[in-house]
């Protein structure tokens, strides 16, 4: 005898479903390439707040880490000639949960060679419009789930693009009474003032882009004329989307980034890991000029659909595994 | 010694030598950046709600804080007597520190008494109480002020706002965390 239906797991799976079939509908019509790349790799994100999971092999020895994203892999795919590619796969961070985090969660990753930020940007507007449409015709599904920011009808659908774009100077500037240059130098004030008063304020009503971010938060994003990093992040209701790049292709400029990373990691006793050194291989080789972003598929999800919790929209959160 | 990790709904903590407890909590981490837990916390002494971030990782003082249920025995002078229905213990709350509550003691009443190294700091009393009006004005027929309600004395000495309806020696039903008329309770 079979146990009866549990309808809030099937609606999960449903929803979930659609997130993914309409994803890749709308990079294959746009003629992006569906790629893998390991999730076992000899290199994590080196970022000084990145905690990385450490693999052990069956004697104990390390034998890498499990990737906190596909980034470096998927850039090497550009340097081989690939031009447009994207990932749906499972990337892995220590220490994250709560009701916007898991340690293992799905991201959702693209990259056009010969292209710029803007041009990512526009990408993202559209990939979220057409998934919440995407679900908004799926049919009867919320049982479990408030249905406020849902889209009923094109047009009025909140994720219509374009959205509208501030830099990080104006959206600390409007929402904490202080200034992108006195927060200048002490990074935990900054993101304090960025966790307490800005992140919660942006996107209430429609998703916002945030843009030009201080340089010493460049991370693999290049440095744009005006001294700023190229980078962005999309924001709805206080919840970070995605963080995406108008990538660095510099091998040089890269290296020394990933030796400051390690440094800020050493200086805080978190493990130095080592730095991929194929990447820069690549990289020096010759990357086009690409923009890449990285999207939390489970947030986008999440929020489409007004759930209050990642965990609300995942068969198997930590919590139920 | 506890840490942002511990943090859950009802964590009790110290902070400057104040007991506080955990009413809510997110973790946030800001794309690439530190993570933090924010929290929403209430001062145990004064009630008084606030907001404070924690870095993740930062180290917490639990507090040393325990809640037993007690029943109210009697006044004497400006202070309250209770007694522990468990181990038959008697301690003492002044007026004062029961506030609002004073009015909710009836002989034989039950209520949880916070205390903070074994100091008590705060009462919660039953959420609904039923207590005697000893004195209201009577309600007029046909009144055509506008007024629905009217003031009440209870036996406690609570003042409350009733319907036209209620009279002297009605028993009422009140909530006690707002202090209002619920309803009138027969017999």
């Amino acid at each position: 005898m079979s146990a009866p239906a549990d309808p809030a797991v099937l609606q999960i799976l449903a929803l979930r479903a659609v997130v993914l079939r309409s994803v890749r509908r709308f990079f294959e019509d746009r003629d992006f390439v569906e790629v893998e790349t390991p999730a076992l790799v000899p290199s994590p994100g080196l970022d000084v707040h990145l905690e990385a999971f450490e693999v052990r092999t069956p004697k104990g020895k390390s034998a890498g880490w499990l990737a906190t994203s596909p980034e470096y892999q998927m850039k090497r795919l550009l340097s081989a000639g690939a031009k447009r590619i994207f990932q749906l796969c499972r990337s892995y961070r220590g220490e994250e949960h709560g009701r916007h985090h898991e340690r293992e969660f799905t991201m959702l990753e693209w990259y056009r060679a010969d292209a710029t930020s803007d041009d990512v940007i526009r990408d993202t507007e559209e990939l979220v419009a057409f998934v919440a449409d995407a679900i908004a015709n799926s049919g009867d599904y919320p049982l479990l789930l408030q249905q406020e920011s849902t889209p009923k009808k094109r047009g009025l659908s909140p994720f219509a693009a374009p959205w509208r774009r501030v830099t990080v100077e104006e959206a600390i500037e409007s929402h904490a009474n202080v200034t992108l240059r006195a927060l200048a130098g002490d990074d935990e004030r900054s993101f304090r003032v960025w966790a307490e008063e800005v992140q919660p304020q942006l996107g209430r009503e429609r998703p916002v882009i945030v843009t030009d971010w201080p340089s010493s938060m460049a991370s693999l994003a290049r440095l744009k004329p005006n001294g700023m990093a190229d980078r962005f992040e999309a924001f709805f209701h206080g919840v970070e989307l995605c963080n995406g790049f108008g990538e660095l292709t510099d091998a040089a400029e890269q290296r020394r980034r990933f030796q400051q990373d390690q440094a800020a990691r050493e200086a805080v006793g978190a493990p130095v890991y080592p730095i991929d050194e194929r990447f820069l291989e690549d990289l020096e080789r010759g990357m086009p000029q690409s923009g890449g972003n990285a999207l939390g598929v489970d947030r986008l999800l999440m929020l489409l659909v007004g759930a209050d919790s990642i965990q609300n929209v995942m068969p198997f959160p930590e919590e139920r595994l | 010694m506890a840490d942002t990790s511990d943090i859950k709904k009802g964590f009790k903590m110290l902070i400057d030598g104040v007991p506080y407890a955990v009413v809510g909590h997110q973790f946030v981490k800001p794309g690439k950046g530190q993570a933090f837990v924010r929290t929403r916390i209430k001062n145990m002494m004064t009630g008084a709600v606030i907001d404070r971030t924690f870095k993740s990782g930062e180290k917490l003082e639990k507090a040393d804080t325990e809640e037993r249920t007690m029943q109210y025995l009697y006044q004497e002078g400006d202070a309250r007597v209770f007694m522990d229905t468990q181990s038959y213990e008697q301690i003492s709350l002044s007026n004062e520190q029961l506030g609002e509550n004073v009015h909710y003691l009836l002989d034989g009443t039950e209520v949880d008494i916070m205390l903070f190294e074994s100091r008590p700091i705060g009462v919660t009393p039953p959420t609904f109480v039923e207590l005697l009006v000893t004195e209201t004005e009577p309600g007029f027929k046909g009144d055509s002020s506008g007024n629905t309600t009217k003031p009440a004395t209870c036996e406690t000495g609570l003042q409350v706002n009733v319907p036209l309806f209620v009279n002297t020696g009605d028993k009422l039903k009140v909530d006690t965390r707002t202090g209002d008329y619920v309803e009138r309770v027969k017999g």
